[in-house]
This record gives C-alpha cells, sequence and structure tokens, in this order.
C-alpha cells in the first residue's frame, strides 16, 4: 500500500516536471553553482547549489527596515539610481513605471531601488523622490542604507557596476541594469534599464516567472 | 519600363521644384530644426525624454506652448545656467533642478527650434541672435 503511494506520487511529480519543461522556455540561472551530494534514504543524490542574495538590511522611504527576510516568497527587480542624477536614471525609472504599472496590483512582487548616493538621499528625499514619480504603497522601494553595504551588494551580488567619480556626470558612474531576482533569491536575467526593448523583455520574463511551478521553488 | 522611367522622372523634378521654390528662411528653418534634434537627444532627451513628455511630477512635459512663448528671452538662461526654483508647467509645479548645459548660442537656438516647434509647439525659428540677445540679460 505504502509502495503503490509513492509510486503514484512520483508519477505525478514527473507527469508535472515534464509538463513544465514542455509548456515554456524556463529562464536561466545565473551566478556560481556547484553540486552537493547527499544521501537521502540510503541514495545518493546530487543536487545543485545556486548563488543567492545574502542577508542584507536597508531602509525604505516610509522609514521601515527592509532585509532580505521581508522579501521572502517575492520575486523582485533591483536597480540602482540617485535622485540628483542628471544621465540614466529618468531614463531608467520612466521605464521602470511601465514594470510598476504592470505589477502593482500583483501580489509577491517587488521594486527595489537602491541609492548609491546615502549622504543626499535620505528617507524623507526618497520619499518625496517617490511621491514626484507617483510611487504609492508597498511594490516599489527606495532603499538606504550605508554606502559599503550598498555598494558590495551592487558589484558582489547583483553583478552591477557602481563607482564615485567626480568626473562623471552628477559625481557617479554606474550601469543601468535592472536585475531580476526570483522567489528563491537567484538571478534569473539582467536587462538594460535603459532601452524599452529589454524592459519589455524584462516584464515578459516576470509573468513567466510567476508562472514557474511551486515544486520549482523548494530547496 | 518606359513609363517607370517616366514616372520617376516626374517625382525627381517635381521634388527639385518644390526644392527650389523654398525661401531661405524655410532653409534655416529645417537646417536649425535637425541640428537641434541632434542638441537635444544628446543634452535634453535622458531626462525630457522623446516625446519632451517628462517624467511625472519630477522632470516637466516641454508641451507646454504657452510657457515657452512667454519665456523665449529667458530660455536661453534656463539651458545655460540650468534652472532652480519653482515653476508652473501646464498647471503643475516643478520644483527639482535642472543643470546647466554649455552649449553655445547656435546650439541653444537649434535645440529651442527643435523644442519650439516639436511636441506639439509652433513657434518658427528661434535664431541666433534672438538667443545672443537673451543670454546678453541672463541673470
Amino acid at each position: 500500500m505504502k509502495n503503490t503511494l509513492i509510486l503514484g506520487f512520483a508519477a505525478i511529480l514527473l507527469w508535472s516536471a515534464c509538463k513544465s519543461n514542455s509548456d515554456k522556455k524556463a529562464l536561466p540561472i545565473y551566478g556560481n553553482r556547484e553540486p552537493v551530494t547527499k544521501t537521502v534514504d540510503g541514495k545518493q543524490v546530487t543536487d545543485t547549489i545556486y548563488q543567492t542574495i545574502p542577508p542584507f538590511k536597508f531602509v525604505n522611504q516610509y522609514g521601515d527596515s527592509v532585509s532580505n527576510k521581508t522579501l521572502n516568497g517575492d520575486i523582485y527587480v533591483v536597480d540602482f539610481f540617485f535622485t540628483t542624477c542628471p544621465s540614466i536614471c529618468p531614463i531608467m525609472h520612466r521605464n521602470m513605471l511601465k514594470v510598476y504599472e504592470t505589477f502593482k496590483n500583483t501580489g509577491h512582487f517587488k521594486i527595489i531601488s537602491h541609492t548609491i548616493d546615502p549622504k543626499h538621499d535620505s528617507v524623507p528625499v526618497l520619499k518625496k523622490y517617490a511621491d514626484k514619480l507617483g510611487i504609492t504603497g508597498n511594490t516599489w522601494w527606495f532603499l538606504q542604507g550605508k554606502k559599503e553595504d550598498i555598494y558590495t551588494i551592487a558589484e558582489k551580488n547583483y553583478l552591477v557596476a557602481v563607482k564615485q567619480d567626480s568626473s562623471a556626470a552628477g559625481g557617479y558612474i554606474h550601469a543601468g541594469y535592472f536585475v531580476l531576482i526570483d522567489k528563491q533569491k537567484r538571478i534569473r536575467g539582467s536587462y538594460d534599464g535603459t532601452d524599452p526593448k529589454q524592459v519589455d523583455q524584462l516584464i515578459a520574463d516576470i509573468k513567466t516567472l510567476q508562472a514557474e511551478p511551486d515544486q520549482m521553488i523548494v530547496q | 519600363m518606359k513609363w517607370k522611367l517616366t514616372g520617376a522622372l516626374t517625382v525627381l523634378a517635381t521634388i527639385l521644384f518644390i526644392a527650389a521654390c523654398q525661401s531661405d528662411e524655410n532653409l534655416e528653418f529645417k537646417r536649425y530644426y535637425s541640428s537641434g534634434a541632434l542638441v537635444y537627444q544628446q543634452h535634453c532627451q535622458n531626462c525630457h525624454g522623446t516625446s519632451g513628455e517628462g517624467l511625472s511630477a519630477l522632470i516637466p512635459p516641454l508641451s507646454d506652448s504657452s510657457y515657452l512663448r512667454k519665456n523665449l528671452t529667458t530660455l536661453p538662461c534656463y539651458i545655460k545656467n540650468g534652472l532652480k526654483g519653482q515653476i508652473t508647467i501646464k498647471g503643475k509645479t516643478f520644483d527639482d533642478a535642472m543643470p546647466a548645459n554649455d552649449l553655445s548660442p547656435v546650439e541653444i537656438a537649434q535645440v529651442l527650434t527643435y523644442i519650439g516647434n516639436s511636441f506639439g509647439n509652433k513657434l518658427n525659428t528661434i535664431d541666433e541672435q534672438s538667443v545672443q540677445k537673451g543670454l546678453a540679460g541672463c541673470k
């Protein structure tokens, strides 16, 4: 009886695995990965450990603290900007507004924009910026924190280059990438936030990610 | 084949005829306008957008013809030296700063001609002389 149950369960799993594979093209998983072999029920099983976003702690435009735990179970998009940025930020956020408008009413979705100029961009400055951009509610957060923390997570974890440089317009050089993170905190895509076509692709990919079956979320 | 050739020649002749009849004024406008489009792409478009739409309440749109008309003499100063303080565009207030852009008077004239005749505006040519005059009066 027990064996039949297990067999039946395995059959369902196999069937759903095949179904999800044939349905849609899955998004790639970026970053380092390493195989881990463990023993389950006396059998050797090899699993893959993917690179994930490590713990972090920042403050949003409402003054609330936002950590990796706050984003548990969410698909989210990350970018880096500063409010006085005269170069690419207005284009990025003009394009990000489209992402916001598309997903603001769906659950388990967030946009987080980190300021790379936390000295100027205090919480009230970020709140004012959000208000002027027309952002309400808790879908799009503008995050402030320690400069080293922001720069480290940008470069080491989200793989976006940022640098302070007095010769650059506005005092900083930075890349205008939108990085897509899945519910298991793995990088699933990186898009040029200044290119409307790539941002359309991001919107399509978020929908693909939202449709990803739940058993893939177990890790 | 012969018909095609005759047709093509007729079209060409018509184009040449129209081009030849264009006044100098019109040609000057076109030169200013097309150069202005390039200046706009390089110096303005990031913030003000491909269609001059601005960005929410952060960056004003460039489609308020009456504002442009009223401020024709000070616009060159705003472009060259930047703009701070509150302005009202299409009934909405904006109070963020616009950075200075070190453009030559002729480039300012070109970009103003482009903006002044795009996004629904119709202000004709804004030439270098009037820009020079405006710049002389900058505060």
